[in-house]
């Protein structure tokens, strides 16, 4: 079934049955090789040997900043007593990023297989998943699913005939972008503001409740039964060394075919812009993309002809972020998009450190006059001043993403932001 | 109900047509899922937002007095309570039109017009930003990237998601509102 629009050159790992409506129910999941894994791990796998297997695949947190899953998982302390949670990232919240949203109402068994596992291998007694109140088209979904699998003992007080016990709880956000922040995730489903914390410790070691907890990415469970099934190697003939298998894109912006692309960590950025993407709009050319989300650096279309690996978007000058891709044509004013991104950040800062409560706010009105043609030659200084002391000096790295697209902006499109300076004009063709 | 399990009790739409501002917290079904949604967290205080939702879904909004009772029901004091339902957007902190409209102008959204899709629902609405119109019936708000950027404009409307909205189908989406 072609779900938006599907692409031969896609390998449709954990996107194979988006847009495929019979996946959704326990039955349908089943029939389409559902929960083999997790039949396969629980009874047959050590938790050790689980781990071992997700590492030995080198799959990389797809929530942004790639660390390596089964590491994750190792970190976990063993024999402490203690209680362990496991927490599913599902705040999909980075702008220009909408994969886990397709990942829950097309494959909602599919993240919980992943982790049902995930919670067996961390010697997790309950699973939270933190998903975005937003989602409310979402939310039944995968509240069905939650039900399907406790009654199918899937999840509960004796997981698949093992004696374990899986407890699992839809935890519903409320509107912040920083509670999809690790630690701030922790703090908002303890009930408080979702403001994250210093590390160390991590969360391994004290985590929610102050108990030792991993957080995972929806995308990154998701993959996690089909490297059980599969196996390590069988993940690894995609992409490179450091970047095995495959990875969500969503792409939007201006785009003539915008959707969720699910490529081999080595596909070429170019040809996923213009061939699967199909380019730009009829007439239009395409001037900017931003291949991770919103918090990454912006790349110009001259130097897109790069691999997705995370390797190779660093070496280009960016990263895989969260894979949200945001194509800009010629239509669009950098400085207005910058604005528009910083604004959001200003919005979504915690308050907490002041580079990054003062620091966003402040660049937001910055680049709010130098759109509106109310700039001074002293902005773009101003602009990277302000940018060099909010990047690393922060408790998160919502400052550093905020700095991000105003520096590469300011080094790429100097011309766009001297346009609107001197001239009070715009560089985008309307 | 078919699909019900403790697991699940906080997992409801918390913004609703139909609301009743003097209804008590908790009665009734709401009691039981208030007592459910306790049962799922070792500690009272990590039920603060499930249950701020629910109180949002009775009240429609979470009014002073709201967020005292719910600081009486989970042990905690209302500044704690106000502090953490201030942090969140989807809390209404004052009251709401039976609708409340999201628009999303978020940067994909707004790369593709989202500007005139909140121009067209204020119009069509008769509102100004975050004011309630003449009729109670709605309240239009600009929100931050609603997750669905590749189906731009996405638009929310209480518990219903909308994608691809344009300002010419602005008008038929309001009118299909029951």
């Amino acid at each position: 079934m072609a779900y938006p629009f599907a692409h031969p050159r896609e390998v449709r790992i954990v996107s194979k049955h988006f847009g495929d409506a019979g996946a959704r129910p326990v039955d349908g999941w089943v029939e389409r090789g559902g929960y083999r894994a997790a039949r396969k791990a629980l009874p047959e796998m050590t938790r050790d040997q689980v781990i071992a297997t997700v590492e030995a695949s080198g799959l990389r947190g797809r929530g942004g900043a790639g660390f390596p899953t089964g590491l994750k998982w190792k970190f976990m302390p063993k024999d402490d007593g203690k209680p362990h949670y496991l927490v599913v990232n599902a705040d999909e919240s980075e702008p220009g990023t909408f994969k886990d949203r397709e990942i829950l109402r097309w494959t909602p068994h599919q993240l919980l297989e992943g982790a049902i596992i995930g919670a067996y291998a961390i010697r997790a007694e309950h699973i939270y998943i933190y998903i975005r109140g937003e989602f409310v088209d979402v939310i039944p979904v995968l509240r069905r699913a939650v039900v399907e699998a406790y009654e199918r003992g899937f999840l509960g007080e004796d997981v698949l005939g093992t004696g374990l016990r899986i407890e699992c709880t839809i935890h519903v956000g409320a509107g912040a972008y920083i509670a999809g922040e690790e630690t701030g995730m922790l703090s908002s489903l303890e009930g408080r503001r979702a403001e994250p914390r210093m590390k160390p410790p991590f969360p391994a070691q004290a985590g929610l409740f102050g108990m030792p907890t991993t957080v995972n990415n929806v995308e990154s469970l998701a993959a996690v039964p089909h490297i059980l099934v599969n196996g390590a190697d069988w993940y690894r003939q995609w992409g490179t060394e450091q970047s095995p298998g495959t990875k969500l894109f969503s792409c939007c912006g201006h785009l003539r075919r915008p959707g969720n692309y699910e490529v081999a960590m080595d596909f070429n950025l170019k040809d996923l812009v213009f061939d699967l993407c199909g380019g730009p709009r009829p007439g239009r050319r395409l001037r900017a993309v931003i291949p991770g989300g919103s918090s990454v650096p912006v790349l110009t279309a001259d130097e897109i002809d790069c691999p997705v690996s995370y390797e190779g978007l660093v070496q280009a000058g960016s990263m895989v972020g969260s894979g949200g891709l945001i194509a800009m044509d010629d239509s669009a004013c950098l400085v207005r998009a910058v604005r528009r991104m910083v604004e959001f950040y200003a919005h979504e800062s915690c308050g907490q450190c002041t580079q990054c409560r003062e620091g966003t706010a402040w660049a937001a009105r910055i680049l709010r006059r130098i759109e509106e043609g109310e700039g001074r030659d002293s902005d773009i200084p101003l602009l990277l001043d302000i940018s060099e002391n909010m990047a690393g000096k922060t408790i998160c790295v919502l400052s550093d993403s905020a700095a991000a697209p105003i520096v590469s902006s300011i080094q790429k499109f100097e011309d766009e932001y001297w346009a609107h300076i001197r001239r009070r004009s715009c560089t985008a063709v309307s | 109900m078919r699909d019900w399990h403790p697991a699940v009790a906080a997992a409801e739409p918390s913004q609703k047509a139909e609301r009743d501002p003097a209804a008590p917290l908790f009665g009734g079904v709401y009691r039981e899922r208030f007592e459910r949604i306790l049962g799922r967290y070792p500690t009272k205080r990590a039920a603060l937002l499930p249950v701020l939702h629910l109180a949002q879904e009775v009240r429609g909004w979470l009014a002073p007095e709201t967020m005292t009772r719910v600081a009486e029901l989970l042990d905690l004091t209302p500044a704690q309570v106000r502090a953490v339902a201030s942090f969140y957007t989807m809390f209404n902190l004052k009251p709401v039109g039976s609708y409340l409209v999201q628009v999303c102008t978020n940067i994909a959204c707004d790369l593709c017009g989202a500007g005139k899709v909140l121009e067209r629902f204020l119009s069509e609405t008769g509102t100004e930003p975050g004011a309630i119109s003449a009729d109670g019936r709605y309240t239009v708000v600009e929100t931050e990237c609603l997750g669905a950027c590749g189906f731009a404009t996405a638009v929310l409307i209480n518990d219903r998601f909308y994608e691809s909205v344009t300002p010419e189908n602005v008008p038929a989406l309001l009118a299909e509102l029951p």
